[in-house]
């Protein structure tokens, strides 16, 4: 542990909003040009993914990842207190899941319709 | 990487802002229409009035594409009564709102969208928006027609309320505003409406802004205006780190519309009214948990052993079937939907829905905890429809919801969604996300009231309209934003091929300049803008909340004022970001005097406008039946009794379709 310690504030609530996958996110910043409330900054490191700098400014739109050429680079993180409250049970077997549970069941691939 | 926090333990050193600061510049933009807000309502009006052949421009808070509440999508529009396979007239639907809200919403301009929301959804199938099953995925539905291949919301009998597939509405909104030449001014933080001489009450000529990316500052010159901004959310409620991602209205909603307004000299009405509304407590995520309203409307309760909670008519008979969930019953002539601003009243044209009487039966044992959302007992089109084709279309839910949830292995065939466990009294409405006592009882939005308009939609102003469902008196979702916006925008760009040239006052442009810079010249000690959008919505909660009188009112207008000449007139930005938030604190106290004088003026407790004064407890007497339009001259209070119906008085014609006919243009 030979990392510096820096005095900063508490994170954020919530910390996130929107999470970048940097191996797939090519920095272009078009999420950062539409997001109506400027959540993201553009990075100051050409090609990499924005920053979250406001995130307590997002209304959950969804609308950065729409915008987003590149499936996966940004994934919405809905704040903790609302990701513990998406539960719900297989009504056959009684199994319960949850948003961000550690073991997940397989994703549903259909689409929306439309 | 992801968040400031960890560039800054990586790097070791804070990211420079962005964008090139160049604050004081002036940028002059002049243009024969204006409008203000581009959200869809912005957008139509934007798109119309260009197809008059006239310039215009939008000042938009965030960036156009996306932006507004009605910017993340839409699943069903209300009030298409002119669609071919429409049982309801106009005349009918325009009545039915009217006679629910006893009066208290604008008749004529619910006559405005319910001739012209059909037309205005042809408009956006134009622009590449589905609204018919052209797949025939739900072919057979008794929801669906199948010649026209429209899909029906709610009332399937008659089939004014029409399903649509529009997430990307927006996005083409905005495409079709740029092919057609309106110039876009996105991150435009707007400041002041100019008026000729300065004066409050004069023609509008244009507006003055800031871009809060660069800080530089903007002049708008032009002939119209029309405003078409949101609501103003962020007024008694503010704890964006809890309730922002649990809101129908994002951050931008700061009622900058109105208090622009309101600060030249427009007429308002009803914003004396309260009602649940804007920012939601502490609810959950939009349509994210179980749920039998709006988007839901029909879903199956359940309860933790899968006893199904019965569903009720409007008279109060059980219904037997799901089917009968969806159709008129025996002596009802149709039903409203969700989501226009009336359904807490909605009288006789209430929807089917789950006894409001399920908090008793909890507490009795009837039914146990946690309920749940089983959409295995609807059939496959209507499972199918419910959530992979509204969840997959309305606002904040293809992405947030059934991207999050079917990614997370969510399976509508299979699983029963859980509601959440709160109080009792949480479960007398089935809108469970939303509603409840998880939300503190003390949030209030405008409650329907907004710019008093005339058959033009037209203010009092000469060159200002407006637009926008939660921004107008007698306006409603997100269909009736776009249809505002359509009508507003044509009739602005006719009286602007006519209007004299916009002359405004440099004077005005000079103080408005100087006090838009004052927060970034502060010391660097002063306060930030959350502390102080906090401390507004805590004066309005307490001061203007549920009980008021005489007293709390004025006491609430005096510190209103004791924040702006103290916190707020000493408060720091130190970027262009937070000069726009701040810009918005004094935004939301000139909306907040507007709503308290408001709130003086009405000497009677009101039941439809949930509006209750304790120094005057008698509920609806009479003589106060009455609408009173409220506007500032020599920013002084001045206000007029208005008749209700006085949409059909002298000097309008006395029937809607009249009025209507002598006013719309074409």
């Amino acid at each position: 542990m030979s990392d510096k310690v820096y005095m900063v504030p508490n994170p954020p609530t919530p910390n996130k909003a929107v999470e970048f996958n940097p191996d797939i996110c090519s920095g272009c910043n078009l999420c950062v040009d539409v997001c109506p409330t400027d959540v993201m900054m553009p990075n100051p490191e050409k090609k990499k993914p924005p920053i979250v700098l406001y995130p307590e400014e997002c209304w959950y739109c969804g609308g950065c990842v729409e915008e987003c050429p590149r499936p996966g680079a940004i994934t919405m993180l809905h704040p903790t207190q609302q990701r513990i409250s998406m539960n719900w049970k297989r009504k056959d077997t009684g199994e319960l899941f949850r948003l961000g549970m550690k073991n997940p069941p397989p994703p549903n691939t259909r689409p929306p319709s439309g | 990487m992801s968040t400031w926090h960890e560039y800054i333990q990586r790097n070791a050193s804070i990211p420079e802002w962005p964008y090139p600061i160049n604050y004081g510049k002036v940028n002059e933009v002049v243009t024969d229409v204006l409008v203000i807000g581009g959200g869809v309502a912005g957008c139509q009006a934007a798109i119309n009035a260009a197809k008059k052949g006239v310039k215009v421009a939008i000042a938009e808070r965030g960036h156009a594409k996306r932006s507004g509440s009605g910017g993340a999508g839409v699943d069903h529009w209300h009030g298409a009564v002119t669609n071919p396979c429409s049982k309801v007239t106009p005349e009918m639907y325009t009545r039915a709102c009217y006679d629910s809200m006893q009066g208290y919403t604008g008749g004529h301009v619910r006559y405005i969208i319910t001739k012209e929301s059909w037309d205005t959804l042809l408009d956006c199938e134009q622009m590449g928006i589905q609204i018919r099953d052209v797949n025939d995925e739900f072919k057979g539905a008794d929801f669906r027609d199948e010649e026209t291949k429209l899909m029906f919301a709610y009332d399937y009998e008659n089939k004014h309320i029409i399903r649509v597939w529009g997430y990307d509405i927006k996005p083409k909104l905005y495409e079709e505003a740029k092919r057609v030449g309106v110039n876009i001014y996105n991150r435009m933080m707007v400041t002041s409406l100019l008026t000729e001489g300065g004066n409050q009450g004069a023609r509008v000529v244009g507006a003055t802004g800031v871009d809060t990316h660069t800080g530089e500052f903007y002049v708008f010159r032009s002939k119209a205006t029309v405003i078409a901004t949101g609501g103003a959310g962020r007024l008694s409620v503010f704890a964006p780190e809890i309730t922002a991602s649990g809101t129908m209205a994002d951050m931008n909603s700061a009622g900058v519309g109105q208090a622009i307004g309101w600060n030249a000299g427009a007429e308002f009405v009803c914003t004396e009214a309260s009602g649940p509304g804007g920012l939601v407590g502490f609810g959950y995520a939009p349509y994210s948990t179980a749920n039998a309203s709006n988007t839901y409307h029909g879903t199956p309760i359940v309860d933790a052993d899968g006893k199904e909670v019965p569903w009720i008519d409007v008279f109060g008979r059980e219904l037997k079937t799901v089917e009968d969930r969806f159709l008129p019953q025996e002596g009802q002539q149709f039903q409203l939907g969700i989501g226009i601003g009336i359904s807490r009243t909605n009288q006789e044209f209430r929807l089917n829905d789950i006894n409001p009487d399920l908090p008793e039966r909890l507490r009795r044992g009837e039914f146990k905890l946690p309920l749940y959302a089983d959409m295995t007992r609807l059939s496959e089109m209507e499972r199918r429809c419910i959530w992979g084709m509204m969840v997959g279309n309305e606002g904040k839910t293809r992405i947030p919801i059934y991207d999050t949830y079917t990614k997370a292995g969510f399976d509508p065939d299979k699983d029963m969604m859980q509601a959440p466990v709160m109080p009792l009294e949480g479960y007398f409405n089935a809108c469970y996300w939303a509603g409840g006592p998880n939300t503190p009882p003390t949030v209030r939005g405008m409650g329907g009231g907004g710019f008093l308009l005339d058959w033009d939609l037209k203010t009092n102003l000469e060159g200002l309209y407006a637009a926008a469902g939660g921004t107008i008196f007698g306006g409603g979702c997100h269909g009736e934003s776009h249809t505002t916006g359509r009508y507003a925008g044509r009739h602005a760009a006719e009286y602007a091929k006519t209007a004299a040239e916009p002359v405004a006052d440099s004077r005005q442009i000079e103080a408005e300049k100087t006090h838009s810079y004052s927060a970034v010249k502060q010391s660097k000690e002063g306060n930030g803008w959350k502390e102080i959008n906090a401390a507004i919505a805590r004066i309005m909660r307490d001061y203007c909340g549920r009980h008021k009188n005489e007293l709390t009112l004025n006491l609430g207008l005096r510190l209103l004022n004791e924040l702006k000449t103290t916190e707020l007139a000493s408060a720091y930005a130190s970027n262009p970001h937070e000069l726009g938030r701040l810009l918005e604190c004094h935004a939301l106290i000139s909306v907040g005097e507007l709503v308290i004088k408001a709130s003086l003026e009405r000497k009677a407790s009101n039941s439809i406008l949930d509006f209750h004064r304790l120094d005057y407890p008698e509920m609806d007497p009479p003589e106060w039946q009455k609408l009173l339009p409220i506007k500032q001259v020599d920013d002084k209070v001045e206000v007029r009794d208005l008749p209700l119906d006085f949409h059909l008085k002298p000097p309008y014609a006395p029937t809607y379709e009249e009025n209507y006919q002598l006013h719309c243009g074409s």
